[in-house]
Order: structure tokens, then C-alpha cells, then sequence
């Protein structure tokens, strides 16, 4: 779906945003540059306090930048006016983790809203409401009011909701954040399939990994207002060159600490040119010595395998040389660490 | 006591009861709704703040509401008379009872509105709404079942606020409990107008709450 040569349909430039009171100001987005392409789903991702809230806020300007542009299909977002703004919001979704979705409205009724915001007569607000209902797979609670939905299907109904006025873009702030992990999935899975039919850009913002890892083609992790690393999903999550990165991609490894033992250690990269097989029993079975591994952390991103490995190896100089032509013919790709290794 | 005569009296203030409560809480609607809804959009949480506005306004409702409205009902007597010709009677009631209940039933409003979850308002800007669409399409529409309690609440206030202009010939069930309780002593009319006011308040209270109930499509 992506498409290098055409221009971004979200172009982000310089953004700064910062809060300020009385008695202190904080800055929430420090120099944010992000280009998001037609028809792509693109994460960003970051820990709760992170900005990213803030950030997707900027684009359809629920926030006012404090600096920097924000241009949407062409449109320079902090140049409008406000009924020209008002009328651009229209070209672009938004979905929430609290859904917000009219209480005192049936499904119908709330897909309807934004078609009687841009004076949709009532009939065609209703025939293209239903359409949705269907595309979401809800036709069945048209008449049902929020109280009486599950989680997962007040997020179909406030998906509905924000492609009634056929947006180009989607925002998704936290949209699964409050989804049990089975509901997570559907409405992941409701999200990419949209995005195929309809070719809308979907910008998705979570603290999930998972998240990013099912749905994205890139990421953007942000930390302390910033973006620290950006990219396509395997590069990023293959190689997290910032500590911030590691953080969120590998939350239990501490990233400083050095380990050492005795014997030879040896760290296992895993870049998804293999699939998914024992390689450390096969390698065992195979050189007849053990190896004990002294930390792991892999992922399979469909169906390949990503991440790390660290074994340690043995001391026999015969047999670890063994192993390391074992590895060689396999394929995998590996650096010798020595007697310490740092995490 | 209970001649035909007295029975007469009873019904007739209890119809100027009526009519001084529903026209002063129409009237107090009218002025207060939009006034409560100006202070919640003008707040500095808002959707439009506006500091002077709301600051402003803010003070003249809490003026007001600080004036005891036994004091406010002798008070505005020359501009009850401006307006209604008279300062006695069940209209000429209507004009401090108005004055009396329009910020009260703009702090009632106000207080509904603010219940209006934060995420649906930020929800419908998102989508393109104006000011006004959010006020007409999202606020009175998802604050509606507590502005019904509110109302009922208002409706009871001002009853009981119209009974204290029994004290300036205002008219109603009130003056009649003062005129013949309070200055003839005779305490079991009093008495009866009090319980007719009691019964008035719970009829109110009840159909409010019940429509207020009905209305609310949150509970099922």
C-alpha cells in the first residue's frame, strides 16, 4: 500500500506543544517531524505521559500546536479558519478508548451524527448509517442504545461513526487500550480490513506493542516528548537503537547491566529470515554438548521469528567451534561475545 | 370551616399557586437555560472560554441568589410595577419570583450540563461540530434526564418561593396560609394549605423523577 513517490497525506513539521499555568509550563511534543503516507497504518507508540495523546490531538487540532505545521491532505490544520477547520475535521475519524459515544442516541442514531453535523438530509444520514452498521457487522443493534452494547461493540458503532462522513484519515487514541485482548483483536482486525477496503489511512496510537506488531507497516516510538525512533515495524522492533525503545520493546531487559560467566557467550539475532523452529535443541542434538541460554526474548511477527538470543556456550574450545559451524551452515546470524556480554 | 365559601378561596389560591409557579419557572427557564449553559460553555474548561463573560455572569447569579427573596420581593416592587401595573396579585408575584428563580435555575442547569462527559463533547468536535451544534445536538440532549430532575427540582423551589409572597399580597395557597393562619389564627387553615403544598411538591417531584427516569437511556 505504501507509495514513496506520492506526498504524505499527514506531514507533521517542527510541532512543539507545550501546557503552561500560572506556575509552570510543560512541554508536551518537543520538535515532532513525522510524514504519514496515503493508505498506510502508522503506530506510534510510547508510555503512558509520553505525548502521544497530545500528538494525535495536534493533527486534527482538538489542540492547538504551540508551533510547527500540521498539514492533512494538502491543508496547513493551524492556517484555517474555524468553519473551514470545522469542515476538514470532517475528512478525518477519530476513535477513542472511552469510546464517546451519545449516550441517549441509539447506534443508528450515533452513526447518523456527524451526517446531520455536515447537514446530510436524514434519509440518506440513514441509509448510509445502516451501510455501516453492516460494513461493522452490527446490523442487528441499529436500535440499541450504547448502555446496552459490550466494549467491543460500542467500538464498532464509534468506528462506524467516524467513517460516516468517508474520512480519509483515521486517528485510533488507545481505541483497544480498554478492550479485553480477544475484542483487541477483532477490532484489530475490523481496523486492517478497512483500511484494505477503503484505503483509509489509519493512525494508531497505544502503549501496546502487540498493537503495533498485528496492524502497523511503521512505527514511531515517542518518549519524553519526543520521537526517538521511527521506521518500518520489523526494522524499529528488530533493532530498537535508543534506550527508550528497548524499554518498551523488551520491558523486562535491563539495558546496561553486563553479565559475565564462565565459557563463551554468544548473542542469537533473529531478523525474520528464518521461521519459526527449535535452532538451540537441533544444535545440542547435533554437536552432542550442552549450551544454557542465558537470555532470551523473541517474537514471532507473522510466522518469522525477530528478537534475541544469548547462549552460553561451552568451554571446550572443539565444541564450541562445533557449534559455531553448526550455526554457519544454518544460516543464523550471530556475534561472539567473549566471557561477559551486556544486555 | 370548611364552608363553601372557604372551599372557593382554597381552590382559587390553589390555582394562583399553579399559575405563579409554572409561569415564574417557564419564564425562569427561559432566562436561565441559556444562562447556564452560556457559564458552562464560557468556563475555562469549556468549549468556548471566555473569562470576562463567564466571570461576569457568574457574579450577577451569585448576587442574587445571596439576596434572601423575602427582601428581594419588597425590593423590586417599583419594577414589579413598571412592568405588571400592579404590585400585588399573582402576576405582579411573578416578576420577583422570576428574579429569584432564573439564577437558580441557571446554577441547576449548569450543574446538569457539566455532567456531560468530557470525551463525547471532545468526540463531536472532532467531527466538525460548532458551538452551537455541540450546545443543541450534544449537551441538552445528553444532560437531558438530570435537566429534568433539575426541573423538578426548580419547580418545587419556586412553589415554595411563591408561598413567601403571601406576605406582600402576592395571591396563592401562601397567602391565604398567612392571612387566615398567621393573622386570624385560625391554624388548621394554615395547616391545610401547608398540606396541599406538601402534596403539590411530592406530585411534582414525582412526575419529574419519573420522567426524568424514562428518558435516561443509560439504564436499562
Amino acid at each position: 500500500m505504501l507509495n514513496s513517490n506520492e506526498t504524505p497525506i499527514i506531514q507533521i513539521k517542527g510541532l512543539n506543544k507545550t501546557f503552561s499555568s500560572d506556575s509552570n509550563t510543560v512541554v508536551a511534543l518537543n520538535d515532532i517531524t513525522i510524514d504519514i503516507m496515503r493508505g498506510e497504518i502508522f503506530g506510534v507508540i510510547g508510555l503512558s505521559g509520553a505525548g502521544k495523546s497530545t500528538l494525535v490531538r495536534c493533527i486534527n487540532l482538538l489542540e492547538r500546536p504551540t508551533a510547527g505545521q500540521v498539514i492533512v491532505d494538502g491543508q496547513e490544520m493551524t492556517l484555517l479558519s474555524e468553519k473551514q477547520l470545522r469542515r476538514a475535521r470532517q475528512n478525518i475519524g477519530m476513535i477513542f478508548q472511552g469510546f464517546n459515544l451519545l449516550m441517549q442516541r441509539t447506534a443508528l442514531d450515533n452513526i447518523c451524527f456527524p451526517l446531520e453535523l455536515a447537514g446530510v438530509p436524514r434519509k440518506e444520514a440513514i441509509k448510509r448509517a445502516e451501510k455501516l452498521l453492516d460494513t461493522v457487522g452490527l446490523s442487528d443493534k441499529a436500535k440499541a442504545y450504547p448502555s446496552q452494547l459490550s466494549g467491543g461493540q460500542k467500538q464498532r458503532i464509534a468506528i462506524a461513526r467516524a467513517l460516516a462522513n468517508n474520512p480519509k484519515v483515521l486517528l485510533c487514541d488507545e481505541a483497544t487500550s480498554a478492550l479485553d485482548p480477544t475484542t483487541t483483536q477483532s477490532i484489530l482486525a475490523l481496523l486492517k480490513q478497512l483500511n484494505q477496503q477503503l484505503g483509509v489511512t489509519v493512525v494508531i496510537i497505544t502503549h501496546e506493542m502487540k498493537v503495533i506488531e498485528q496492524v502497523c507497516s511503521r512505527v514511531a516510538i515517542i518518549a519524553e516528548s519526543r520521537i526517538v525512533e521511527m521506521g518500518m515495524v520489523e526494522e524499529v522492533f528488530r533493532h530498537p537503537k535508543t534506550a527508550a525503545a528497548k524499554k518498551l520493546i523488551y520491558p523486562m531487559g535491563q539495558q546496561v547491566e553486563t553479565f559475565t560467566g564462565k565459557g563463551n557467550f554468544i548473542r542469537l539475532v533473529f531478523n525474520g529470515d528464518i521461521t519459526a523452529r527449535p535452532i538451540v535443541a537441533d544444535m545440542v542434538l547435533t554437536c552432542g554438548a550442552p549450551v544454557s541460554i542465558a537470555f532470551a526474548d523473541t517474537k514471532e511477527i507473522d510466522g518469522m521469528t525477530y528478537g534475541q538470543m544469548i547462549l552460553q556456550m561451552p568451554e571446550n574450545p572443539v565444541t564450541y567451534q562445533r557449534m559455531l559451524n553448526y550455526l554457519d551452515d544454518e544460516g543464523i546470524t550471530y556475534t561472539e561475545e567473549g566471557e561477559s556480554y551486556v544486555q | 370551616m370548611f364552608s363553601e365559601q372557604m372551599i372557593l378561596v382554597t381552590l382559587q389560591g390553589l390555582g394562583e399557586s399553579l399559575y405563579m409557579t409554572l409561569l415564574s419557572t417557564l419564564v425562569s427557564y427561559i432566562i436561565g437555560l441559556p444562562l447556564g449553559l452560556i457559564l458552562v460553555v464560557t468556563d475555562k474548561n469549556g468549549i468556548r472560554p471566555n473569562a470576562p463573560v463567564n466571570h461576569i455572569l457568574g457574579a450577577i447569579v451569585n448576587i442574587l441568589r445571596s439576596v434572601p427573596f423575602l427582601i428581594l420581593l419588597v425590593a423590586v416592587i417599583p419594577f414589579t410595577r413598571l412592568i405588571t401595573g400592579t404590585s400585588i396579585g399573582s402576576t405582579a408575584t411573578v416578576v420577583p419570583l422570576v428574579i429569584a428563580a432564573a439564577p437558580f435555575v441557571a446554577r441547576v442547569v449548569e450543574s446538569s450540563i457539566k455532567e456531560v462527559d468530557r470525551g463525547v463533547i471532545e468526540a463531536s468536535l472532532s467531527m466538525g461540530a460548532s458551538t452551537m451544534q455541540v450546545v443543541r445536538k450534544v449537551l441538552v440532549p445528553e444532560a437531558m434526564p438530570s435537566l429534568l430532575t433539575g426541573l423538578a427540582l426548580s419547580l418545587t423551589t419556586i412553589l415554595s418561593y411563591s408561598a413567601m409572597a403571601g406576605f406582600v399580597a402576592g395571591g396563592g395557597l401562601g397567602a391565604i396560609a398567612i392571612n387566615y393562619g398567621y393573622y386570624r389564627k385560625e391554624t388548621d387553615i394554615m395547616l391545610l394549605m401547608v398540606i396541599i403544598l406538601v402534596i403539590i411538591v411530592q406530585v411534582f417531584q414525582g412526575i419529574g423523577n419519573w420522567i426524568a427516569r424514562r428518558a435516561d437511556k443509560r439504564i436499562r
